[in-house]
């Protein structure tokens, strides 16, 4: 298994990959167009962005949606379009460059803007973010279970009562 | 196709009961099941696809495809709604019913819960009405239940239940941290805590071993099969008498009756979509309290216009569930342990005795935490997201407490299923449709609950208390669902009577959460299996030979 650093170092990698439009050619994303995942990818990285632990695209979040917006979520894929089509267009206008190429403030800036002016779309991609990154690794986030981990939950997990110590009690 | 004695719709906590009760009295069974037969295999420990959290679907049915119901809001407006989500009220589509894939609490009413309208009167603008049975005439059948199922933990910590006989069959799990957290905070409040009752083996039992503890409980199949429901106990027992038949994939469409009014078979759907009819002397439906009432009230034919026990405008009404109430508790040391199931400590102190409450509920530790139960439920004015959202994950995921109980409600007439003129399922049969409201004293009592699971936590050393406690304008029923088919002495006003035999049909039963008049401050299982039990005993005393007579 990868450490948090080797982590922390494909997962930059891959953003980078992603900014340098290396996937042009043949894209890997289901439903999301190269665009739309680097949009997508900015935002989500807002609502959950790195520090010692990956941001969520780095955990895979965006590979979660784009995969999800084939099943279960295919019936929020016009919102997605159509939101993320705005967010590129207010990024343009504000800063003349594209959301994922903007900086980290102006990035902040406009995913203030968008949960202000569009609440129910920013409040989907809040809630899918949240999810990929928190919920079960078998859908494309969590990558490596990073948030449990993140959490000081065991992974992988105890198996059978005899791990457990139950003579511990409480910390006072 | 071959005519049976007894059919069975539904194969959850009352009808997996109900088959074995029969079959092994020697009547021929076939149980009709519109799910799968899940296993253990089918755990999947999916924290976004479980019973529970659904926002990518349920786990054990129904499909979010061609399953609709419609919900009409506090408005009046109606809205088709999918089975993941909350206002579709959904409990489980599959063998076992909601049993494979609940948390397990395996509650025995208190006396007074089936007196609720003699102990406190009816509020008004309620449907508060008296149980037709008593407890103590359920009594030997919860015990029943207990042996049979499989129930551990230990009432002994607490005087606020009702006189048993015999003690719970396994021993409590060992108590987890939270446990030791809350224990001695309840005695220094005067109360008494003691080891909720839950259907899961502490211990080997019935052939099958014990919890591993482990994360994925509450929503998921038990991945090593120590939680005890229809599909490893009873429905295993019908089976193996040869005298069983369970179908699967299977929907029934309407039961079927003859010029006398009673009751003859099924028509069907089988998994292969073909349309068929089972013929049989009993007919029981067992397909839990919203399905149950769309079957009824779908059953219509010349005799019966407005559908099956439905002469006087009963099937359908009173539905409920609970309405959850409690309080979130952060601490500044480790409260999380993560050893599951989690809930482990309970009170009763609460139930009964209020002065100016209709009643109140039992409050206990909620399930394991799993990490995306979380995300909104950290402390008031944490940042819905971002680096200081991401930081107060870290901060109160294992340093927080949830005390909750399922607060008594007080029914309405109001709050009802009837099927839906417009919208129709993938069978082609007319959905339910689901109106009414919660009636407002219940949400009195769930704030006054809510206060006290605040004093709790606080009283074990958190820093900070929230309350959870709203008045949703909306029914309430999902996983609880009960009332829809009550039972009474007084045909004008219930649907079946005490033994759960329809009024006006005599070889016609609904034996599931649908009979219950009301439905307790405590989750319902128990008391669906005790009445199914209560209920089988009575029909095998009456099967006469090959064919029924009441």
């Amino acid at each position: 298994m990868l450490n948090r650093r080797e982590v922390l170092l494909a997962g930059a990698a891959a953003s980078a990959a992603l900014v340098s439009g290396c996937h042009s050619r043949g894209s890997h994303w289901l439903v999301l167009t190269d665009a739309e995942a680097h949009t997508l990818s900015a935002l989500c990285d807002q609502i959950i962005p790195a520090d010692e632990w990956p941001s969520a695209s780095e955990a895979g979040v965006v590979t979660f949606i784009d995969r999800q917006l084939t099943g279960p979520y295919r019936r929020h894929r016009k919102t997605y379009r159509h939101g993320l089509e705005d967010i590129g267009n207010m990024a343009l206008s504000r800063f003349g460059v594209e959301l994922a190429r903007a900086s980290c403030a102006q990035q902040l800036q406009i995913a203030q803007a968008i949960e202000q002016q569009n609440p129910a779309f920013f409040e989907l991609v809040r809630r899918h973010t949240l999810q990929g990154y928190y919920g079960s690794p078998r859908h494309g986030g969590n990558k490596d279970a990073v948030s449990w981990r993140m959490l000081g939950l065991a992974e992988p997990p105890l198996r059978g009562r005899a791990q457990y110590d139950f003579t511990a009690g409480p910390k006072a | 196709m071959k005519s049976v004695n007894a059919v069975v719709i539904g194969a959850g906590a009352g009808g997996g009961i109900v088959a074995k009760e029969l079959a092994t009295a020697g009547l021929s069974v076939v149980v009709f099941e519109r799910g799968k037969w899940y296993t253990a295999h089918d755990c999947r420990k999916d924290d976004l696809r479980n019973q529970r959290t659904t926002v990518l679907g349920n786990a054990f049915g129904p499909d979010d495809d061609g399953n609709p119901r419609v919900l009409i809001d506090g408005k009046g407006n109606a809205r088709q709604m999918l089975p993941s989500e909350g206002g579709y009220q959904n409990n489980a589509a599959c063998v076992g019913g909601g049993t494979l894939s609940y948390g397990a609490q395996a509650w025995r009413y208190m006396p007074q819960d089936f007196r609720m309208r003699s102990t406190y009167g009816a509020p008004e603008g309620s449907s508060l009405e008296d149980w037709p049975i008593s407890y103590d005439e359920l009594e030997p059948f919860y015990e029943k239940a207990e042996y049979e199922i499989g129930i551990s933990g230990d009432y002994s910590g607490t005087p606020f239940k009702g006189p048993r006989k015999r003690d719970l069959p396994m021993p409590p799990l060992p108590p987890n941290r939270e446990f030791g957290i809350l224990e001695p905070a309840a005695k220094r409040l005067g109360l008494h805590p003691f080891h909720l009752p839950m259907a899961r083996n502490s211990v080997p039992y019935n052939g099958r071993g014990p919890c591993m503890r482990c994360r994925w409980c509450c929503g998921f199949a038990c991945e090593v099969d120590a939680k005890n429901g229809s599909q490893n106990t009873v429905l295993p027992v019908a089976l193996s008498t040869g005298n069983c038949e369970l179908r699967t994939e299977s929907m029934v469409t309407q039961i079927l009756t003859d010029d006398r009014g009673r009751a003859r078979g099924v028509s069907f759907i089988d998994s292969r979509g073909n349309q068929q009819e089972q013929l049989a002397d009993i007919v029981v439906v067992s397909a839990c309290a919203i399905e149950s009432a769309r079957l009824l009230l779908n059953s219509k034919s010349h005799l019966f216009p407005n559908g099956l026990g439905n002469r006087y405008d009963q099937v359908g009404r009173h539905l409920q569930g609970h309405h959850y109430t409690g309080a979130t508790g952060y601490f500044d040391f480790e409260t999380y342990d993560d050893v599951g199931p989690g809930a482990s400590i309970a009170v009763t102190d609460y139930n009964h005795g209020t002065p100016g409450l209709h009643g109140g509920g039992m409050l206990a530790n909620e399930f394991i935490r799993l990490p995306i139960h979380m995300i909104d439920r950290l402390p008031p004015g944490t940042p819905k997201w971002g680096l200081a959202h991401k930081q107060a994950m870290r901060q109160w995921h294992k340093r927080s407490i949830v005390i909750m109980g399922p607060t008594q409600q007080i029914p309405t007439a109001t709050a009802r299923v009837t099927v839906d003129p417009q919208v129709r399922d993938k069978w082609g049969i007319p959905v339910a449709r689901i109106q009414g409201n919660v009636h407002p004293h219940t949400y009195d009592i769930g704030a006054v609950q809510a206060g006290r699971a605040e004093a709790w936590l606080k009283e074990a050393g958190a820093i900070h208390t929230v309350a959870m406690a709203g008045r949703p304008d909306s029914v309430s029923a999902g996983q609880h669902q009960a009332g829809t088919c009550r039972m009474g002495d007084d045909p004008r006003g219930s649907v079946v009577n005490k033994f759960c035999q329809v009024h006006d049909v005599d070889n016609l039963f609904v034996i599931d959460g649908s009979v219950h008049v009301t439905n307790g401050g405590f989750n319902p299982v128990l008391t669906i299996m005790a009445v199914a039990y209560h209920a089988s005993d009575a029909l095998v005393r009456n099967w006469k030979g090959t064919r029924f007579r009441s």
